[in-house]
């Protein structure tokens, strides 16, 4: 022992990166597991939403006469843009969930980063990035997908991805930190599945615009992300879309977003650092 | 030893929980190339330990300084120059074993071509090599675990804390294990070692602290522990369990001292030979005998009155 | 569906059709156990109730408003909630089954549940129709809480509606036993997603939400595929009382599939736990 007394180690090679970079670092990771095992994610990865277009917007869509409850255009144009939204949603919260707390608990794979230099915050960080590249490339998908099948009618349907992705992104990261401080075998995602996604996606005017909802529940859909979402791709892509309700409905998103950050922060460092 | 000397040292070092205190105030010192044992029972504060050393777990009181910095201000850089082998192993079960040294080696913000090399050395060094790009998920415990302590490696860290390295493995499994720690130690790397195994802190520690109920309870080198705590041999007398506490009485005397457990008696004395002999010359008829060495088992006892694995 | 086990003739009898060993009449022990862990997380099994009401009202006020009134069995013109309620009725049955039967990869590769069970007297076939009797129990009280719910909003207008309740339950059995060979064959569970990959297409183009003649001639013929697909036929003869003899061959499908797939799992469940 008194040689390596003599003669300490060398310096770890190990240092501390910036933030970004270990975010990005992070993603990085979660790109390794992706190539390996992308066909295995393939429905969270944007199909989904492809899907939903056929079966609803073609396929039930047949049977719909365009009219005043479809702004007068065919159902497929109608629901293009918003099925969008209303998937990216679906996936964003769905990734936001099980996945997130398997993290904790079974995978366990947050403490292996945890020991590392990467802080907590910059692994929430990098988790949500990397559902909101998942939704980029689910989106991207779509647009193509629902242009060949006719659902677009301007040039304003380039707007409808960044949007959706941001409702996606907006309703993943709350969930997230939810999921952070989540004991349990992850029975409660069933539940918010139940309770808030799917009555949303029902609800929200994706399929059918919010005024055939009785008025006493109608504020339900007006405090919903997905309604803000839907109102302002339909604009976009349908045209009539005004300033200042549009910034309105951005605000919502934006600042649901910003929410869902902050406890997002939170609720990893509680749970990583005890 | 100075504390300045020391490449990490606690000092009154308390860790609360919300309903209650894992580690009570503890004082010690680890140096520069030693491997050094926390050893203990479980629920002994260990772990509690091992994780604000590894800059995991903040601290409730007291001082702590990890290679001359505080862990609470400096997280990420400690992180940066330590290796850190959990109780659980959590590999990422569905990346091979090259995927996870690489993409780990990243988070230290090594470059891609570091990473690549690195992963061909440790896998060399965890004779994982034939493994390298087959899934971590049907690998044997003993594979998992070596893979875990290469992982950590990737830095080349100046301090490696490994958290009961061998439990659960079985003995062939734990000896190239040990095999595998003892040729880090020579490369220099301190080694902080949690175990409740005695023979491993025998093996591998240089110096170590016995830990009960969130405190230390004695420190030293194994051997010294053992010249302080208990006698150079020790005499096991086996009998029926209940019959064992007739012969207390007739042996006493026999010993420097004689602990009693459910189904035998330990005598602690200089000459196990001589003190059986003269057992049996009293009428004392044991099942069975044996005179063996006394080993930090015996010193646990001593210390805390309870055996180490119940 | 519990006196496949509870009846000792029946047992008898499968005792004697079944290998020996693999059978021997105590697959309801497995049936209690998870009667046991659920009455815990009652507030999930209770929330399922909703799901149906959402459904139907979303249709009821929504998707009804868009589509007044469509062509159902026989040419009959219904108002489309009508349409659709008795076909997501059967619907949620067979993501109740795919789910419950999901959870059999985790007791599987995780728990070892069945290793334990296994080491009782019990032997395969009790595992696999104790799971299978469990997922129908289960997808039963969900399928009265749907047909509740129909007949609350008046779209229940026939006597053989009451039949809707059996369908859910063959198609639940159907879906279960072939689900359960799929627990067995997954590797991990990111796979579950391919599980995923079949069931929401199914879902969405079994013709549950409008009939399959709108696909040109192949396609339709791989809708009839889906097991859903039967499922959905029969549950809207029934729903609106136009009955055939085509409700045979649907009815056929998915008991044949039942027993390949129960037979299939007993297979299984011993190849990876017996050897």
């Amino acid at each position: 022992m008194t040689a390596t007394l003599d003669r300490p180690t060398a310096a770890a090679t190990g240092s501390v990166v910036g933030a970004w970079r270990a975010v990005w670092l992070r993603v990085e990771g979660r790109w390794t597991w992706y190539r390996r095992h992308w066909t295995a994610s393939l429905l969270a990865s944007g199909l989904q939403p492809v899907l939903f277009l056929a079966a609803m917007g073609i396929g039930f869509g047949s049977q719909v006469r365009p009219g005043p409850l479809t702004d007068g255009v065919p159902y497929l144009a109608y629901v293009a843009p918003t099925i969008l939204v209303s998937g990216l949603i679906t996936v964003g919260v769905t990734e936001a969930g099980l996945p997130v707390l398997s993290g904790f608990k079974w995978k366990q794979d947050y403490w292996a980063v945890a020991s590392s230099p990467v802080s907590s915050g910059q692994l929430f960080g990098a988790e949500l990035v990397w559902i909101a590249l998942r939704l980029t490339f689910g989106a991207a998908v779509y647009l193509v997908v629902a242009a060949v099948a006719g659902g677009w009618t301007s040039a304003g349907a380039l707007l409808v991805p960044p949007i959706a992705i941001l409702a996606g992104v907006a309703c993943a990261a709350p969930v997230m930190a939810f999921a952070a401080t989540t004991k349990g075998d992850g029975h409660v995602f069933a539940a918010v599945n139940r309770f808030v996604v799917m009555p949303m996606t029902l609800f929200a005017g994706t399929f059918f615009p919010v005024e055939r909802l009785p008025l006493p529940v109608r504020p339900l859909a007006w405090i919903s992300p997905l309604w803000h979402g839907n109102e302002l791709v339909r604009g976009a892509a349908l045209g009539g879309l005004r300033w200042w309700p549009a910034l309105g409905h951005l605000a919502v998103l934006v600042a649901l977003l910003v929410v869902g950050i902050a406890l997002g922060r939170r609720a990893f460092q509680r749970r990583l650092v005890v | 030893m100075r504390s300045d000397e020391a490449i990490i040292s606690g000092t009154g070092l308390v860790k609360r929980f919300a309903d209650f205190e894992a580690v009570r105030g503890i004082d010690f010192q680890v140096r520069r190339g030693e491997a050094f044992g926390f050893l203990g029972p479980n629920g002994a504060g260990k772990s509690s330990t091992m994780r604000m050393v590894s800059c995991m777990s903040p601290r409730s009181g007291g001082e702590l300084r990890v290679l001359g910095m505080d862990p609470d201000r400096k997280g990420p850089a400690i992180r940066a120059r330590i290796g850190v082998v959990p109780q659980q192993d959590n590999l990422d079960l569905e990346l091979t074993v090259r995927q996870n040294l690489q993409v780990y080696g990243r988070y230290f913000g090594l470059t891609r071509k570091e990473v690549r090399a690195k992963a061909v050395e440790l896998m060399e060094f965890a004779r994982l090599t034939d493994r390298a790009d087959h899934d971590v998920q049907p690998l044997s415990g003993g594979m998992k675990r070596r893979l875990t302590i290469a992982r950590a490696l990737v830095n080349d860290p100046e301090v490696l804390l490994l958290d009961e390295p061998t439990t659960g493995l079985d003995p062939q499994a734990r000896h190239l294990l040990w095999e595998k720690l003892f040729q880090l130690k020579q490369r220099g790397v301190t080694l902080i070692i949690t175990t409740h195994y005695m023979d491993e802190a025998e093996q591998l520690c240089d110096r170590l602290v016995v830990m009960d109920g969130g405190k230390i309870v004695a420190e030293g080198s194994p051997a010294e522990l053992i010249t302080r705590y208990a006698t150079r041999e020790v005499l096991e007398l086996r009998f029926p369990p209940g019959d064992q506490h007739a012969a207390v009485d007739k042996v006493r005397d026999l010993a420097e001292r004689v602990e009693v457990l459910p189904d035998r008696l330990l005598l602690y004395t200089e000459d196990g030979d001589a003190a059986t002999t003269r057992a049996h010359d009293r009428g004392v008829r044991p099942i069975s005998t044996l005179v063996r060495r006394s080993s930090l088992e015996d010193v646990f006892l001593r210390l805390t009155g309870r055996t180490l694995v119940d | 569906m519990l006196s496949i086990v509870d009846n000792p003739r029946r047992t008898a009898v499968l005792q004697r059709v079944l290998p020996s060993g693999s059978y021997v009449g105590l697959a309801r022990r497995l049936v209690e156990r998870s009667a046991l862990l659920y009455a815990r997380a009652w507030v999930v099994l209770l929330s399922g109730v909703f799901e149906p009401l959402f459904y139907v009202l979303a249709f009821k006020i929504g998707f009804g408003a868009l589509v007044p009134a469509v062509t159902g069995p026989g040419g009959l013109r219904l108002e489309y909630a009508a349409y659709v309620a008795p076909a997501l009725l059967v619907a949620s049955a067979m993501n109740g089954a795919v789910s419950e039967t999901m959870s059999m990869f985790y007791k599987l590769r995780f728990d070892g549940l069945y290793d334990s069970v296994l080491a009782t007297p019990l032997g395969t076939y009790d595992v696999a129709i104790g799971e299978l009797s469990w997922t129908v129990l289960r997808s039963g009280l969900y399928a009265v809480a749907f047909f509740a719910v129909m007949a609350v909003l008046g779209l229940v207008t026939t006597p053989w509606a009451l039949l809707l309740v059996p369908v859910a339950l063959v198609v639940s059995m159907a879906f279960a036993a072939v689900g359960m060979v799929c627990a067995t064959l997954l590797r991990s569970s990111a796979q579950f997603e391919y599980i995923h990959l079949l069931v929401v297409p199914m879902f969405l183009f079994s013709g549950t939400f409008y009939s399959i003649d709108v696909y040109p001639l192949p396609l339709r013929w791989v809708a009839e595929l889906s097991p859903l697909y039967h499922g959905v036929e029969l549950a809207r003869g029934f729903s609106t009382g136009v009955l055939g003899t085509a409700m045979l061959g649907h009815a056929a499908y998915l008991v044949a599939l039942t027993a390949v797939g129960l037979y299939g799992t007993s297979k299984r469940i011993g190849r990876l736990l017996l050897n």
